[in-house]
């Protein structure tokens, strides 16, 4: 068969081209042309190389914030997977009451997130509070805006509330694609319950806890608003995440070269680490 | 092994039925023998996967009992009476090596590796999967996947049957015939009771010693693939069974005769006697394509058909016993025979003939062998 060649084809591809070059590549390279500038305002801008990254690397302030998240993503991780698969798997499996279940576990995540913050903001609050007022009375010193403590545990707390759910409803549909035989065959095999869920359930889960650690990783390492509205960074810096940092920095001080100097970094290891993620997870599934 | 004695069994998912209709398997007394093989044959539908499932213990029959030599095991968990099954799809454990599941019902019940290592070798062996032992089970072809699950049943000596539920559907036909093969070889050589449910009578004749032909709930025969074909108890069977399926004709029975299309059929008197006293809301006669005879050119009697003489005629129409005229309408070569269909009255049937018979277009004369045409009061065989 002659395959026509019509250069006009290219004309196809275009539309895609102009969203893609307006979503992602101009913001980026616009991020990367402050990163090598020193801005000081309209006219006024010096190239500076790669000042700013090696003033951005050595910036202890930057250091201590990114060590708080990798410390919360690790936990939200650490938290948010098992319970949100053991909630998948202690849901039942038809009927009405699966239906509620679905209900009731996607509410959180049709919540807009300043709204999250502004929930536990009041929930936390020892004098007006359910949370806050009850542990309180019931003799605990809790106060989530004096002790970084109370802080870091309302703060993850609110973000297993709000996000353990999306676990759980990816784990829910995996589950319910494993065909009965997998379970019949297993009685007939005399599997134990734990080895049921080790052989069957969990590699059949694979896939969509790959997906949920992304989003979880990507989506927790870049939390922003929640804490924000909740504890403002506070008590001193102890909840201040990357990204509040970062807007400090570039709408605060208006440091727009440093800024994005450390956008790019930002991005580079939200990159890698999914990449390792990814990587870690694909090549256990492949085995030998 | 056992032997499985289904007893007054029938099953219904309704809490309250009714009638017939409400019944996925109707009233059956069936005993199968130990280190039997046995197939399950019917479409979809018919209730074969019940029937399965009641045997393995997924199900739990409404009625009647189901008895493992001697012992009513209605209420016994698969694992308690010691089944294995074959699924549809191969079921395998993903993450583990082929070595280990096949080790794994032995595993569970606490085996010494020792004992599993000797145990998975010979099964390994058996089945032609020793040099995929150390590969993971996610990474073989469908019919390896099928043999893992096979061998995770063959690898506990205390199975008392192994069940097959369409277990090559997922296999590619070329294999199919290996795996087949394979299984018949496991039989001879274990002797274990084996159920194996199909929908195609091929797999069931190879397969099994006595087969099971189920239609609407209930096993409408039970025997080897040879009385199935030669001599069909109900209409289903003939229509499922062969290929093409048998003929039927609307019959009729008057003052003591029985006649087909007008003309009278021979009957002993016996038959006679029987259908005088069945009852029944209709008559059918039942030949199978492979019985029809179709009398050829060269044929002494058919040279004298064709003569003009109208009473000569009659008398040898008379004489040829069930020979009819038939007007041809299809001849369809399949290469080694042929399959003609034909009209009689306004009846279409089939015969099958040997590749080198030449058949005339217009009309041909047809004989009904009295031996092999059947005839069915209601569907049932009256015999």
């Amino acid at each position: 068969m002659n395959k026509v060649e019509n250069n006009k084809a290219w004309f196809l591809v275009l539309p895609v081209f102009l969203l893609v070059a307006f979503s992602a590549v101009v913001p980026l390279m616009t991020v990367v042309n402050y990163s090598v500038q020193d801005i000081f305002d309209a006219t006024n801008r010096y190239f500076v190389g790669v000042e700013w990254f090696k003033e951005v690397l050595r910036d202890p302030r930057l250091h201590d914030s990114l060590i708080r998240q990798f410390i919360f993503s690790f936990c939200v991780l650490l938290i948010e997977i098992p319970l949100g698969i053991s909630v998948a798997l202690m849901m039942p499996k038809e009927g009405r009451w699966s239906a509620l279940c679905l209900i009731l576990l996607a509410i959180p995540l049709l919540i807009p997130w300043n709204v999250v913050g502004t929930i536990w903001q009041i929930f936390g609050r020892a004098d007006i509070g359910l949370m806050g007022y009850y542990l309180n009375a019931m003799g605990i010193d809790y106060n989530y805006a004096g002790n970084s403590g109370d802080a870091w545990a309302t703060v993850l707390l609110m973000d297993v509330w709000h996000w353990t759910s999306l676990i759980a409803l990816l784990c829910y549909s995996g589950l319910r694609a494993i065909p009965d035989a997998y379970y019949q065959a297993a009685r007939i095999d005399r599997a134990s319950g734990w080895a049921i869920f080790r052989y069957i359930q969990l590699p059949k889960l694979q896939s969509v806890l790959l997906i949920g650690i992304l989003l979880r990783f990507m989506d927790s390492f870049m939390i922003y608003t929640e804490p924000f509205v909740l504890t403002g960074g506070g008590p001193g810096n102890s909840t201040t995440f990357l990204s509040q940092t970062l807007t400090t920095m570039a709408i605060g001080q208006f440091d727009l070269g440093r800024a994005g100097a450390f956008s790019l970094i930002y991005f580079l290891i939200i990159l890698l680490v999914s990449w390792l993620l990814y990587t870690a997870m694909t090549h256990a599934e492949k085995g030998e | 092994m056992a032997e499985i004695h289904l007893k007054q069994l029938a099953h219904s998912y309704s809490d309250n039925p009714q009638g017939h209709k409400d019944y996925a398997i109707r009233e059956m007394d069936h005993v199968w023998e130990k280190g039997g093989a046995y197939a399950l044959l019917g479409p979809s539908g018919c209730g074969k996967s019940t029937l399965l499932n009641i045997i393995s213990g997924l199900v739990t029959p409404s009625e009647g009992q189901i008895l493992f030599d001697g012992h009513e095991v209605n209420s016994l968990t698969p694992q308690q009476r010691n089944i294995a099954q074959v699924f549809q799809f191969p079921v395998i454990y993903d993450t583990m090596s082929v070595y280990d599941n096949l080790a794994f019902p032995l595993r569970n019940v606490g085996k010494s590796e020792a004992e599993i290592s000797a145990k998975v070798k010979d099964i390994s062996y058996m089945l032609e999967l020793e040099n995929v032992l150390k590969k993971k089970a996610k990474n073989l072809t469908a019919d390896e996947k099928q043999k893992v699950s096979m061998g995770r049943g063959l690898v506990r000596d205390d199975v008392s049957a192994i069940l097959f539920d369409e277990p090559l559907t997922v296999i590619d036909p070329h294999l199919k015939w290996k795996l087949r093969r394979k299984l018949k070889q496991i039989h001879e050589q274990f002797n274990i009771t084996m159920v194996y449910v199909t929908h195609d009578q091929l797999e069931a004749s190879t397969f099994a010693d006595k087969i099971a032909v189920m239609y609407g709930g209930q096993v409408v025969q039970f025997g080897t693939p040879r009385e199935l074909f030669e001599k069909p108890e109900h209409t289903f069977v003939g229509y499922f069974i062969g290929s093409p399926g048998m003929n039927f004709f609307d019959a009729n029975f008057q003052q003591n005769e029985l006649y087909l299309d007008g003309h009278q059929i021979a009957l002993s008197k016996e038959m006679k006697s029987k259908l005088a006293i069945t009852p029944y809301n209709n008559l059918k006669l039942g030949i199978r394509p492979e019985f029809v005879e179709v009398l050829e050119a060269d044929s002494p009697l058919l040279s004298q058909l064709n003569s003009d003489d109208a009473n000569t005629k009659a008398a040898l129409l008379d004489s040829c016993e069930n020979c009819f005229k038939c007007e041809v309408q299809v001849v369809s070569d399949l290469g080694t025979y042929k399959i003609v269909s034909l009209k009689l009255g306004n009846t279409e049937f089939k015969a099958r003939l040997p590749e080198e018979q030449a058949v005339p277009n217009g009309s041909v004369y047809v004989r009904f062998p009295g031996n092999w045409l059947k005839v069915y009061a209601d569907e049932y065989l009256v015999d």
